[in-house]
């Protein structure tokens, strides 16, 4: 692939990551999965601090990933499902990003 | 202070927390590949060379993030007060203590806090990681949510 430089300064060159990377703009989702150790009390508090959500969705979500072993807590670009799981592994909980 | 929660703990259990963020501290820093330590960070990808690009971005801040934390309950383990960010860093550091000493462990979902087995092998750990797992939910509790 090319080493040039962009023309402009400003543009950001994204690495290609699939063949339609391209064409594909379905958003990502992030999930977070269930783990023995993380306290519920705790899940829920981490997504109400990171996300804004309301305690009775925050908990909603926490219940879900308890009991169902997954949930999806937040979608969108992939720079923004990106930041979430780093925010997210911060906090020591299980995330991964998918396309949706 | 609003929003800030006392710290009401007797001196030998100050010491303790004071003792297991040092040493998490350390392994972090001088065994970071530890196999106890992969909890810490994560697959978020399930394509390597998307995971790949992930931890370029990420791996460094996340461990120094983790490292900042752990250092604020070293230096305030004294305090009878902390400040929202202190009691951030007491939430992260102690939940980091529990992944680590948890995975170690292999406990399960059901882990008991209120009945570990004296006699079992590992009961100096079981008993340190039932402490931080009540002294986690007390944080949890007091926190503004």
């Amino acid at each position: 692939m090319s080493t040039l430089a962009p023309a402009e300064a400003d543009l950001e060159v994204e690495e290609p990551i699939g063949e339609d990377d391209a064409i594909d703009d379905r958003p990502w989702v992030v999930i977070v999965w269930n783990d023995p150790v993380n306290l519920m009390s705790y899940v829920t508090l981490v997504l109400q601090k990171l996300f804004g959500y309301t305690r009775a969705h925050a908990t909603r979500l926490m219940l879900q990933v308890h009991n169902e072993g997954k949930s999806v807590v937040s979608t969108g670009t992939r720079e923004k499902a990106e930041l979430d799981v780093a925010r997210l592994h911060a906090y020591g909980l299980w995330a991964t990003m998918q396309r949706d | 202070m609003p929003d800030g929660v006392r710290l009401d703990l007797p001196d030998d259990e100050r010491e303790v927390l004071r003792q297991v963020a040092g040493e998490l501290r350390d392994l972090i820093e001088e065994a970071p590949d530890e196999p106890g330590l992969r909890r810490l960070f994560p697959r978020a990808h399930d394509d390597d060379t998307l995971e790949e690009q992930y931890r370029d971005l990420t791996h460094e801040q996340l461990a120094s993030g983790r490292d900042r934390a752990l250092r604020t309950i070293q230096e305030t383990a004294a305090n009878t007060l902390l400040s929202p960010e202190e009691a951030d860093a007491w939430l992260r550091g102690l939940n980091d203590a529990r992944l680590v000493l948890g995975t170690r462990l292999d406990v399960t979902e059901d882990f008991d806090w209120e009945a570990v087995d004296v006699t079992h092998l590992q009961a100096q750990e079981l008993a340190l990681y039932a402490y931080l797992s009540w002294l986690q939910e007390q944080l949890v509790e007091a926190l503004p949510g």
